[in-house]
Parts: C-alpha cells; sequence; structure tokens
C-alpha cells in the first residue's frame, strides 16, 4: 500500500529572481512521529534543495523554527502532521517580520528592543567578590521565573496585532523580559527601565489583546507581565504626580 | 519617544474595568432576572429608595458609573485607533471618547450628589 502523505504549501521568496511571494506545493510523508519541521527537512534533503528555513534544536529550547502555519505562530518542530491531517498545511514566515528569503525573517528590529530593556542584572554599585553570592529566596524566584522561561522565538511578535499595526511598539518577549529583571529581588534597574518603557512604545501601547500569550509556547505570559508593567507604570506616575517631581 | 499620559488614563481605565467586573453582573442579575422573577425577595421599593437617598451609596454609584465610562472611553479609543485604523484622527478620537466620558460623569454627578 502506497504511504500516505500530506501536502505542505510552503511560501517562497527568492529575491534573486525578482518575483513575488508565491505558494509551492509539496506532498510528503504523513507521519504520526513527524512534526512540520521534519517535513520541511524532508523537502530539503530530497525533494527542493532550495528551499530555506531556520531551525537548530528540535526540541522547543533554541526559539528559531518559528513560522506561521494555517495563519498561526507557532513552533514548526512542536507542530505534528497529524494535527493537521488531511491538510494542505500553509507554511509561511513569521508575520510582521521583513522576510530575507522563504521562511527566513530578518529579526534585527526584535533583538534591538531585547537590548533596548537592558535584560540583565543592574547594579547602582557591583558587589565584591568577597562579599559572596547574592541571596535569593524560593518566593523571590517564583515572582519572575515564569518570565524566565521565554526563548526568544518571536511567536508573541506575529501573534501581536499592535506590534504589526506600530513596528515601534517595544513588544511583548521585550516587556515580559523587562518584568523578569524588574522583579528579579537583586536587580536595581526598575527606574532606568522605567524611564525607557513608560511611553507610547512601551508599555502603553499595548491593548491587553492577550493573543501573545495564547502563542507562547513556553506559557510566559507576555500579556500579564505587561500589565503588571502597567500597574508599576501608573503607580509612578501618580506617584510623581503627586510628589510635584515632574513627569 | 514622548512621555505618555497614559498612566492617567488607564489607572481609571482599569478601576472601571475592575469595579464593573466585580458589581454590575451582580447587580443586573440581581435586579433585572433574580427578582422580577421572583427567584429572591428583593427589597421594597421604599427600602431601595432609602438606599440610594444614603449619600455614601450615591457617591459608590456615582464612582461606579464614572468608572464605568472611563473604561468605555479607553478602550472604544484603542478601537478605533487600531480595530477601524483611524490612528490619524488621534486627538478628536481622545477628545471624543474621555470627553464623551467627562460629559457622563458630569451628568451622574449632577443627577446623584
Amino acid at each position: 500500500m502506497a504511504e500516505e502523505t500530506i501536502t505542505i504549501e510552503v511560501l517562497r521568496y527568492l529575491p534573486e529572481n525578482g518575483a513575488e511571494p508565491e505558494f509551492q506545493s509539496y506532498d510528503v510523508p504523513l507521519r504520526s512521529d513527524w512534526v512540520v519541521l521534519d517535513a520541511l527537512n524532508h523537502i530539503k534533503d530530497h525533494i527542493d534543495g532550495t528551499l530555506s528555513y531556520r531551525w537548530s534544536c528540535r526540541m522547543g529550547v533554541c526559539g528559531s523554527c518559528g513560522m506561521m502555519i494555517n495563519g498561526e505562530p507557532v513552533l514548526t518542530c512542536a507542530a505534528f502532521l497529524t494535527k493537521y491531517a488531511p491538510g494542505p498545511i500553509r507554511v509561511e514566515p513569521l508575520a510582521h517580520f521583513p522576510v530575507v528569503r522563504d521562511l527566513v525573517t530578518e529579526v534585527t528590529d526584535f533583538v534591538d528592543k531585547l537590548k533596548h530593556v537592558k535584560p540583565w542584572v543592574v547594579r547602582e554599585e557591583d558587589k565584591p567578590l568577597e562579599e559572596g553570592e547574592f541571596k535569593q529566596t524560593p518566593a523571590e524566584l517564583s515572582d519572575f521565573k515564569s518570565y524566565t522561561m521565554c526563548i526568544n522565538c518571536m511567536l508573541c511578535y506575529s501573534a501581536c496585532p499592535v506590534y504589526g499595526l506600530e513596528p515601534g511598539f517595544a513588544g511583548p518577549a521585550a516587556l515580559a523580559l523587562a518584568q523578569r529583571y524588574n522583579l528579579d529581588n537583586r536587580d536595581e534597574g526598575n527606574d532606568e527601565r522605567m524611564a525607557r518603557l513608560s511611553n507610547d512604545e512601551g508599555i502603553w501601547s499595548c491593548t491587553m489583546v492577550g493573543e501573545c500569550s495564547e502563542a507562547c509556547p513556553k506559557d510566559v505570559d507576555p500579556a500579564g507581565a505587561i500589565q503588571r508593567y502597567k500597574l508599576a507604570g501608573a503607580a509612578e506616575w501618580w506617584k510623581s504626580f503627586i510628589t510635584r517631581k515632574g513627569k | 519617544m514622548k512621555k505618555s499620559n497614559d498612566a492617567f488614563w488607564w489607572t481609571l481605565f482599569g478601576g472601571g474595568g475592575a469595579l464593573t467586573a466585580m458589581f454590575v453582573p451582580a447587580l443586573l442579575f440581581l435586579f433585572t432576572i433574580a427578582t422580577p422573577l421572583g427567584w429572591v425577595e428583593g427589597p421594597s421599593y421604599a427600602n431601595i429608595a432609602w438606599l440610594l437617598m444614603h449619600p455614601l451609596t450615591r457617591i459608590v454609584a456615582f464612582g461606579l458609573i464614572s468608572l464605568s465610562f472611563f473604561h468605555w472611553a479607553h478602550r472604544f479609543r484603542f478601537t478605533l485607533y487600531d480595530g477601524l485604523q483611524l490612528k490619524h484622527l488621534f486627538e478628536l478620537i481622545a477628545v471624543i471618547c474621555y470627553g464623551g466620558a467627562i460629559a457622563g460623569s458630569l451628568v451622574a454627578a449632577y443627577v446623584l450628589l
């Protein structure tokens, strides 16, 4: 009996051809243990070596194989073919990002936004080594631990309609990462991050659509992180308003 | 990047959303469904009238109504901006939405306080 197959429709864009992007269909074996990334690897290895896409770990850790599958941003290493049977399965590059080639997107904007939120432990003065390590209780860790699970896969940016409309928006992952450090008891960068993010391109651009948290493969809940950040931002604003330190 | 005064409007929006979500469904259920259908024995007209005459009740009712208006204003403003792609009418929309909430609050204050 012939092996069952499923059709994968991949959006191809080859800038050297100067042509508009168009879908190209490939039939691949419909195996119960295959994910969409396996199907793309099969296409690349056996059908069409010109197909370009990013991937690395194949286990939901590296965050590089995010693509749009049937219009939804997902990690292709976690998207089983059988879930989409009988198909066809439509595979496109992550929405809201410029496309370099086929399924490869240009992510400099995202990387710049990550850097902008200072995603590291900021200290006013470095503690001398001889004073020992920073202590942190499990309760203090649990304040921000879920936000540390982000793998920078950018699915939340593709899911976020605000980022699609306003490319200047810092975006879900960067703001959740800012909160990850704001809530870390070793960090002292809260004021600096607030000055950078309590504005029209930071937390106040978020309109709480919530799609980022739906799309997140690691249950980071960026939407929740941003709402907590807004509460802190509003408290800060009222404090400065009342004490007349100026906005 | 310019500083935002959204913190102010968001506080009213958030307060209105929280209060409305907590109290309005319960009030609507009690006074528009459960009491008319006889599921619960509601207070008499005289009792309700007495309760509403109390200054504290009026202040609470004003807060609930006014913050509900601001909740609507902030949400509707972004619905127009993003949903209908009217961001170029930034100032006009803000004036209409928040102005509407302020006007509604003034009417509520006139009636209740």
